[in-house]
């Protein structure tokens, strides 16, 4: 099908929204509330266009395509508009950029600088604590824009419920539970919200003040926790050789989701406790040995035993950090090799 | 009550003919009379059920109580002037009856034959002016809708037969198909009562043309306007007209379910409608194969919690599905995907009271009745600075000047109009120059004000426009639910200049971007409360832009209701009584007996009570 937009001819797919067949496109329209994963809602207004036979304006995430539709994406009342909108979302809050832990990486500002806005024309409200009671996020009301990603991402993708609107009109504000600090929620931390949200109202804790998003390298890499494999970004400060964050492939099956254990328990890589060689305990010490010796004695070790008390004495248990294709290799060992049916795994329930 | 089925339309002109021949309205025979007590909530309010208790009283004991029946009727309109009743036979109309008026009231009028002149209606020059018929407020109003209020027993189902009542379901299932009565409704040329006034046909069209095996009827009762009580009154009045105009819709549409959303502050509209629905469903008349056709529908009541915003049809069928109550973005429309992801039709009280009409009396009747775009009659709900403030049906295209001055009565205290403001928050006014023109939707609306529910109230020079506007704008601040940026944030800042302008504290500036606010709330709101949210301010600005500068530049506001701009002095003609000092509630005044007072302005509140204690005109408001 064919759409109009600006003047120039397209081919969409029906049913896309105006604002999935500009974007496929290349054709910029400025959204906040919109995202691909939770859908259009028309909550944000930024993204009002003209169409033209439809009444008003409206918003390019909510209505579809339809066969030889005129679209207009900029004019000077459309900008107009945006600016007016996006000017009351500024003054509404503190959006410090300076200190943001999400400049350069906030979709508010990239629209504010995009309509030339540099500062809110009404006078801003009282300013309230963060929330920093939980251990891995931080929750700043006064720079949430009540978009309603993270309560759409709790409530549909991961399905935990804790988010939701409390209150009505100016006074509307995302509420863990019944408006609880978000360490006595029931919130998990599997940081989805973050995730999704486009201005630095929910920040990852731990990567508070260790890096700007424009000075880490983005390194993407296989969750290793479990065998879901899920896809991850590693925000990597490389003078420090550190990991600052972590954040979901949204491009990949897990669209961006990852559980409490992915998104923060980056830790280990780092730790000193890690065993970073193979060791064999000799005389009550454990000692660093190669990797052709730790073998060898291992195997040699296992045959003595086996030969000696019968392959039922063996016994070998997977694990859920590593692949199918590993965990198929132990029991085929175990059953084939060894001969006994001993096989068991951490997440065999 | 026990109530026997009624399986086919002759069991329904039995019953019809049998309760017509004892209709209350009438007296209920010869012998018997009949006295129609107002019982809608505004006489309640003012004390129907106490002069209810001293009428029976005086009765039993003035030996009519076999003879005379007490009944309590829906409301008849003149709600400011409740407790307000009719004597059955000669049609007397009698208000503001105290428990006091009682004993006269039956040994005058109902022993002597003897009109109780003090009680009646006064027309000009205080002229007593009893009959219900000769009375101009009631003359000149055309009603369709309220067409049983004040007349029926609100609860009684053979008194809604008796007049007529279901003979326009009956018609419709027995000898019309569903296209044939959205025909009906073409004709009839309806439109939306609910404010935006859509056609009624094409809505129920584009419902119909949905394929889907289930659809719903949706009742639009959730009436939030401030000063607006007409579909209260229906539902008070005369429920069954309701549950008559959806049983005609959800045949029209194709529907066999539907829901009516009453807001849970009218309780005494739910327990009647509640009524009327479950003596409807023990004759027969809802629930399956009505009047013995294949046709089967229900109704079931939801009650609101008293947001504004649930007015909206896509905020009202979040709030039927038990979800936040916030609209939904359109497309798609309720007609395609409603109430639970169904196509549904959503229509308001008023437009569906007028259904069952319409199909017994046919579209073209309807449409000899108002303008060429809009036809029929509406309800509106008249209030502020008028002699008789109540509820009034007139044909559309009807004008200001009429209602006002004739039906209304003009204005209290033989002030001078200067705006009526229509349509509640979302409307605007509409100043003196256009007291001629016709109330019409397309006139309504160039002139910057809406039809909406029929809110209409009248102002004279006592009103300051710019607070007006302020009034309404915190109203709509306050009731926005939140989902969208440019309603939850723009109105309140919208209010905040308003207050500013009030305060005299605003510069030209802060109108400019007044405006600027205005008119992006009102493009990009994501539902009709944002999108007309402005209009307040727009009309005001469009007709009485003068008063905005006034406030501005020269401080001041010439209905001296602008508290800020406001000052209380005390002239001459004091002469130290020290009334105004001991009413004064911040001790702003001082003077010593005898002597003039002086109020000192850095002390006062400008609430006015000198003003109103002074009883030697001594104190001035400028």
């Amino acid at each position: 099908m064919n759409i109009e937009l600006n003047g120039k001819i397209y081919e969409v797919e029906p049913g896309q929204t105006i604002l999935e067949a500009a974007r496929s496109h290349g054709v910029y329209i400025p959204t906040l509330c919109y995202h691909a994963k939770t859908g259009g809602v028309g909550k944000c207004r930024v993204c009002v266009v003209e169409v033209e036979g439809m009444r008003g304006i409206v918003t390019a995430c909510t209505v579809q395509v339809g066969e030889d539709m005129k679209i207009v994406t900029e004019s000077p009342s459309l900008r107009k508009h945006r600016k007016m909108v996006v000017d009351l979302l500024l003054s509404a809050g503190h959006h410090d950029c300076l200190s943001c832990a999400q400049c350069g990486n906030c979709e508010l500002q990239d629209v504010a600088y995009s309509l030339g806005l540099t500062h809110p024309s009404f006078p801003q409200p009282e300013r309230k604590p963060e929330d920093l009671s939980s251990e891995f996020l931080v929750f700043d009301e006064t720079k949430c824009i009540q978009c309603g990603r993270c309560i759409q991402g709790d409530n549909c993708t991961v399905i935990n419920d804790t988010l939701g609107f409390a209150y009505r009109g100016a006074d509307t504000k995302v509420s863990f539970d019944h408006d609880l600090p978000i360490g006595s929620s029931s919130c998990v931390q599997c940081g989805e919200c973050v995730q999704l949200c486009p201005t630095g109202a929910l920040t990852d804790k731990k990567a508070r003040g260790l890096g700007r998003n424009w000075e880490l390298e983005k390194v993407n890499t296989t969750c290793p926790y479990c065998g879901v494999g899920c896809q991850m970004t590693l925000h990597v400060d490389r003078k420090q050789n550190r990991i600052v964050r972590v954040t979901g492939r949204e491009d990949a099956f897990n669209e961006g989701m990852l559980c409490v254990k992915g998104r923060y328990g980056y830790d280990f890589p780092s730790s000193p406790k890690r065993l970073t060689h193979p060791m064999i305990r000799k005389n009550g010490v454990l000692e660093q040995v190669s990797w052709e010796e730790a073998l060898d004695y291992t195997a040699t070790r296992i045959k003595e035993i086996v030969d000696r008390d019968g392959p039922d004495v063996f016994s070998a248990f997977g694990s859920g950090r590593i692949t199918n294709e590993n965990n198929y290799a132990i029991q085929k060992f175990t059953r084939a090799v060894i001969g006994t049916n001993n096989v068991d795994h951490c997440a065999r329930t | 009550m026990n109530i026997e089925r009624i399986a086919s339309i002759s069991t329904l002109e039995n019953i019809r003919d049998k309760a017509r021949a004892s209709s209350p309205e009438n007296g209920k025979s010869e012998e018997q009379e009949a006295v129609l007590l107002c019982a809608g909530g505004g006489c309640i309010a003012s004390g129907a059920y106490a002069f209810k208790e001293a009428l029976q009283s005086a009765l039993n004991s003035q030996g009519l109580a076999d003879k005379v029946t007490i009944i309590e009727t829906g409301c008849l309109g003149p709600c400011a002037q409740g407790p307000v009743c009719v004597i059955g036979r000669d049609k007397t109309y009698y208000q503001g009856l105290q428990p006091t008026d009682a004993e006269e009231l039956v040994s005058s009028h109902l022993k002597g034959n003897q009109i109780v002149e003090r009680l009646t209606w006064k027309g000009e020059g205080e002229k007593p002016v009893p009959v219900l018929a000769d009375i101009e407020f009631f003359k000149r109003q055309t009603k369709i809708v309220l067409r049983n209020c004040g007349r029926i027993v609100p609860t009684s189902l053979q008194d809604y037969i008796a007049h007529d009542g279901y003979a326009g379901l009956a018609k419709a299932l027995t000898s019309m198909t569903p296209e044939q009565v959205i025909d009906e409704v073409r004709i009839s040329g309806l439109r939306g009562r609910g404010g935006a006034g859509f056609p009624t046909h094409i809505k129920w069209t584009f419902t119909r043309n949905s394929e889907d095996p289930q659809k719903y009827i949706l009742c639009n009762a959730d009436e939030g306007d401030p000063g607006a009580y007409m579909d209260r009154s229906v539902l008070e009045g005369d429920p069954h007209s309701i549950v008559e105009g959806m049983a005609l819709g959800a045949y029209a549409i194709g529907s066999s379910k539907g829901y009516v959303y009453v807001r849970a502050e009218y309780p005494l509209a739910i327990e009647r409608l509640q009524i009327a629905i479950d003596a409807a469903r023990q004759a027969g008349l809802l629930g399956k194969r009505i009047l013995d056709t294949d046709f089967c529908f229900d109704v079931e009541i939801r009650m609101g919690s008293g947001a504004f915003v649930c007015g909206e049809e896509t905020a009202l069928i979040n709030s039927i599905e038990g979800k936040r109550g916030e609209p939904r973005p359109r497309p798609p429309f309720p007609a395609v995907k409603g109430l639970w992801q169904k196509p549904s039709c959503l229509n308001n009280v008023e437009t569906f009271a007028n259904i069952p009409a319409i199909i017994h009396r046919g579209g073209a009747w309807y449409a000899g009745m108002g303008t060429e775009k809009s036809k029929g009659t509406k309800v509106f709900a008249l209030a502020g600075a008028i002699n008789v403030s109540g509820l009034v049906e007139v044909p559309i295209g009807a004008k200001l000047r009429e209602i006002i001055y004739d039906i209304g009565g003009g204005i209290k205290g033989g002030g001078v109009f200067k705006a009526a403001q229509m349509g509640g928050p979302s409307g605007g006014c509409i100043p003196a120059a256009h007291l001629d023109v016709g109330l019409d939707y397309e006139t309504l609306q160039s002139l910057g004000a809406i039809m909406g529910s029929g809110g209409m109230i009248v102002m004279d020079e006592h009103s300051c426009m710019v607070d007006v506007a302020r009034f309404f704008l915190e109203f709509t601040q306050d009731e926005s639910c939140g989902k969208c940026v440019p309603c939850r944030e723009g109105t309140k800042r919208m209010q905040a200049i308003l207050t500013k302008i009030c305060a005299g504290e605003a510069s030209m500036e802060d109108l400019d971007l007044l405006e600027d606010l205005a008119s992006t709330v009102k493009s990009t709101s994501l539902c009709g409360l944002g999108q007309t949210a402005p209009n307040p301010v727009l009309s005001t600005l469009m007709h009485f832009r003068d008063e905005y500068v006034e406030h501005i530049t020269d401080r001041k506001c010439r209905a001296h209701v602008c508290p800020a701009l406001v000052q209380f002095n005390i002239n001459d003609n004091c002469t130290g009584c020290t009334l105004c000092a001991r009413r004064c509630p911040v001790q702003a005044i001082s003077g010593e007996k005898k002597e003039k007072h002086v109020i000192d302005q850095s002390l006062c509140i400008k609430c006015g009570a000198c003003l109103l204690a002074c009883k030697f005109e001594a104190v001035d408001k400028q």
